[in-house]
């Protein structure tokens, strides 16, 4: 038997012992097999041979349906394959599963999801963070050992925080969105969950570089594996004081402290900086990415695929309120309200133009830190660690500042990651690293020599 | 009391590329429905745009030949409305920075001479699909074959005086669009579409009266009826005590009459905002300069060209200018050695009948110079010179000289020939011979006519007369 072929069985396996996670939402053996007879016909093997990957069910594949776990899309299949995943199997990968997800990738929890909520992974009362929430629990219960997430405003940092394992968002445009069904475009990333650095950034490298297909990709050719680095010597790491407030949760501090001290404990100086926008980051975020997700989702009609409710009145006007009142969930909806509104004549200015000079601005503060001649941010990923299943659904509000230090980074469109940094009572806290433009290299290495002095599972109080 | 008529016109022209605005489907017309799609233009989950630089290339040529300033960074918008035959529940277009502004056509205005009508803007943006209400009792099928083909929109200030103004800016405007290689604009196949703005005010009126929107125009012909029934409509409201409303007006080609098809209160609000898909359209200075000085001949260049250099009146500039392709036919003729006003009488005359029938010039230019030089130098007469000119369209292979010959058309000039038809005449009509010599002098043309029917048309006018004249002679 092929080592492809005993991975896809193991994989098999492991995918349906997790099957009460609710973390997947199609998967086969067979097609796992197959998937492995392909890649064993590949010459060369590729830098991923064998390695089962999963995918958010918001990142099109042929072989399987699409669903972005929306009723409105049931059983959709996509003629066509997205470059990222074209190009994982390309390296020899083998897509194990497509993965649950907050609706159309709208949320924090994974909990407004069409076909139920993904259940962490060591604690079925908690959430396991969202929206990627069922990549990021396969890979933290072990199913496999990377997968895909996409990320609009920290949806691939704040559930690998949540869940304990490694979280890439590459910089806009490093990774095709071809393939990526668009929630908030100018903000979107298909970023990588590893359960270690070295996975993750594999994963990374693997489907990055410059895609004809995506005229908003970075024109480069792919990324390179990071070139290991045993300390930070020479790297100036900032901590954003906005990041560090009076109030942050002790387990969350406690973590953010023993980080800092092994980073120093590796040669890095450690510098205070300040990002006097970052506390706009979550406004502007939703603001930004309705308006956009308003009109990317105004595709799902009922005329052409998906859902087709036609309506009592039986006109146009009614088929489209019907399957789009029916097909949509209730976040959704909201989401796209919102975005209508903030595009509206008279108040656009108010809100849409706003928020776009809100994010110059933030943009500009990352850009101020680093032109200063720190390599490097470090912040908490989430304030809190994971919470209970039904904490914040009432308040959408609350559920949003789940990701206020993550928003930042998307809006400004550079890299950023999460990776485990101990845990406290039990529950993984998570640790980010923020790099400048183009900075993933340095980001990946410093995050693999900081992953090698501490030990991401142990209890920090 | 009289009313001045303010009208500004809105133009959408499909440039002549091989593949759509935003994806490698073709661009062409015609074919079954649902069949040039894919994932881009049918709006599916995940498919992104990439723009085609064939029409960015095409709408700054356009831009140029209307004599706009291409700005070096435009912005592709999304303007959001519902429709079926709009895939993605959004039209790419550009808004606030369109491709290039501040242009302008110059024209001959049947009641005011020369004017020069304001280009407000152009901008690229793609087409929509196809709504087919006619195909399917109660249903609407939608063909998406057109979605997503390139578009110009061409925005014209509110300069035009009159519906026979605004014809006259169409054929102008096509024409630049057609000589620089933009687009066929053809009405018929839809690559040129027009939509009509219209108001009228008091003369001496600074302010603009309330505007009309007319659309659903299929002809230039039908452009000008549509305006002239709008502004009747408008200037019976107002003196029967009403007022305009701001309403879009459909005209039926058919009955003559316009139709509301929306009031304002039923107006979209199009959200328009910057499409994240496409970063911005950045165009290099140089690049542009050198589309400027790619541009080819405009029609204005031409018209003085033919005039100065072959010496043409201005009717016969006029027509040979009027498509590009009959002036480079023309010149070719003229390049091939054929004196230039009788290459324009031929080229008016049969050539044009040929591409009205025909769609081409089946003559070649080279063969058509010939068959000229053998009219002027008086080897065939005109009238054998167009059937001459009709077998050359069905042998364009044969040389003019040989086809006379075989048709029995070349002119017999010599002397013996033409004395014997002479002859024969004068000896058939006696009486008429009698009248000549009594003073009769008309009859010369009589005598002419008979010796050309006696020799089927060989006989050389020119010489026949002469000949005539002496055997009369007292
Ligand atoms: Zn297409």
């Amino acid at each position: 038997m092929s080592r492809a072929l005993e991975a896809a069985r193991a994989t098999a396996r492991r995918l349906e012992a997790a099957a009460p996670l609710n973390a997947v939402l199609h998967w086969s053996a067979a097609e796992l097999e197959a998937e492995a007879r392909r890649a064993d016909a590949q010459a060369p093997a590729g830098a991923l041979y064998g390695v089962p990957i999963a995918v958010k069910d918001n990142i099109v594949t042929t072989e399987a349906p699409t669903t972005c776990a929306s009723r409105i899309l049931e059983g959709f299949v996509s003629p066509f394959e997205a470059t990222a995943t074209r190009r994982l199997r390309a390296a020899g990968a083998l897509i194990a599963a497509k993965t649950n997800l907050d609706e159309f990738a709208m949320g924090s929890s994974t909990e407004h999801s069409a076909f139920g909520r993904v259940h962490h992974p060591l604690d079925p009362a908690l959430v396991p963070g969202g929206s990627s929430g069922g990549s990021a629990a396969l890979v933290a219960a072990g199913v496999v050992p990377a997968a895909l997430g996409s990320e609009t405003g920290g949806s691939v940092r704040q559930p690998a925080a949540f869940c304990g394992v490694v979280g890439v968002k590459p910089g806009y445009g490093r990774v095709s969105r071809a393939g990526l069904v668009a929630f908030g475009s100018s903000l979107d990333c298909i970023s990588a969950f590893g359960r270690t650095v070295a996975d993750a950034a594999a994963v990374l490298a693997a489907m990055s570089g410059h895609d004809p297909d995506d005229a908003t990709t970075i024109p480069e050719p792919p990324l390179a594996p990071p070139v290991a680095r045993a300390d930070l010597r020479g790297l100036v790491i900032g901590l954003p004081r906005e990041y560090l407030p009076g109030d942050l949760d002790a387990g969350v501090r406690a973590g953010v402290d023993r980080a800092v001290e092994a980073m120093r404990g590796l040669g890095a100086t450690i510098r205070e900086v300040s990002l006097p926008h970052a506390r706009y980051a979550v406004p502007t975020y939703y603001v930004i990415a309705p308006a956009e997700a308003a009109s990317n989702l105004a595709r799902y009609d009922g005329a052409r695929y998906g859902v087709r409710r036609l309506g009592p009145a039986g006109d146009l006007a009614s088929l489209y309120r019907t399957t789009r009142g029916e097909g949509f969930g209730l976040e959704v909806r909201r989401r796209i309200l919102v975005g209508t509104y903030v595009l509206s004549a008279g108040y656009y200015d108010a809100y849409y133009r706003k928020a776009q000079q809100v994010r110059a601005l933030i943009a500009d503060d990352f850009r101020r830190v680093f032109a200063a001649g720190t390599d490097l941010l470090f912040t908490p990923t989430t304030p809190t660690t994971a919470f209970r299943a039904g904490a914040n659904t009432a308040d959408p509000v609350a559920m949003y500042l789940a990701d206020v230090f993550v928003c930042a980074a998307s809006l400004a469109g550079i890299p950023a990651m999460s990776l485990p940094i101990g845990r406290a009572e039990g529950l993984p806290v998570g640790g980010q690293l923020i790099a400048p433009e183009r900075g993933e290299s340095l980001m990946l290495a410093a995050a693999g020599a900081l992953e090698a002095a501490l030990d991401g599972t142990a209890e920090v109080r | 009391m009289t009313w001045e008529t303010v009208i500004g016109l809105e133009v959408h022209v499909q440039p002549t590329t091989r593949s759509k605005m935003f994806c490698g489907c073709a661009n062409s017309f015609g074919d079954p429905p649902n069949t040039n799609v894919c994932p881009v233009c049918l709006g599916l989950p995940g498919a992104l745009p990439v723009p085609n630089a064939e029409a960015v290339r095409l709408g700054v040529v356009g831009a140029l030949a209307l004599g706009c300033t291409v700005h070096p960074t435009s912005i592709f918008a999304r303007k959001n409305y519902f429709y079926p035959d709009l895939p993605k529940g959004y039209q790419v277009s550009q808004y606030d920075r369109p491709l290039a502004t501040g242009g302008a056509v110059r024209c001959e205005s049947p009641e005011r001479g020369p004017i020069e009508v304001s280009i407000t803007r152009l901008h690229l943006e793609e087409d929509a699909g196809k709504s087919l209400h006619d195909r399917y009792p109660r249903r609407t099928a939608v063909d998406l074959n057109r979605c997503g083909t390139p578009l110009c929109e061409i925005v014209s200030g509110p300069d035009l005086r009159s519906p026979a103004e605004a014809r006259a800016y169409l054929v102008a405007l096509r024409q630049l669009l057609v000589y620089a290689g933009v687009s066929d604009c053809s009405m018929e196949k839809g690559t040129l579409r027009v939509d009509a703005n219209l108001s009228v005010r008091r003369p001496g009126q600074s302010g603009l009266g309330t505007k009309t929107e007319v659309k659903n125009l299929n002809s230039f012909a039908f452009v000008e009826k549509a305006l002239e029934a709008e502004y009747h409509r408008q200037v019976g409201l107002l003196e029967s005590g009403g007022r305009v409303e701001q309403v879009t007006l459909l005209f039926n080609a058919g009955t003559g009459e316009l139709r509301v098809a929306r009031v304002k209160e039923e107006s979209h609000d199009y959200r328009y905002f910057p499409d994240p898909d496409l970063p911005p359209l950045v165009l290099a200075p140089a690049w542009v300069e050198a589309e400027r000085a790619g541009l080819p001949e405009l029609p204005t260049a031409r018209r003085a060209r033919y005039a100065d250099r072959f010496g043409l009146p201005g009717y016969d500039v006029g027509v040979l200018t009027a498509e590009p392709e009959t002036g480079a036919y023309f010149e070719a003729v003229v390049a091939a050695g054929a004196d230039p006003k009788a290459a324009a009488n031929w080229v008016m005359g049969e050539a044009l009948g040929s591409l009205r029938e025909t769609g081409g010039f089946p003559v070649p230019a080279p063969r058509l110079a010939e068959l000229i030089g053998l009219v002027t130098g008086g080897a065939v007469s005109h009238q054998a010179g167009r059937k001459v000119y009709a077998e050359l369209a069905a042998h364009p292979d044969h040389p003019p000289g040989v086809v006379a010959e075989r048709l029995g058309l070349l002119q017999v000039g010599d002397e013996s020939a033409l004395a014997g038809w002479v002859e024969a005449v004068l000896a058939a009509h006696p009486g008429e011979v009698a009248r000549f010599r009594a003073g009769e002098a008309k009859l010369l043309g009589f005598f002419t006519g008979q010796v050309m029917k006696a020799s089927q048309g060989k006989a050389d006018p020119k010489k026949v007369q002469p000949l005539l004249r002496s055997r009369l002679g007292p």
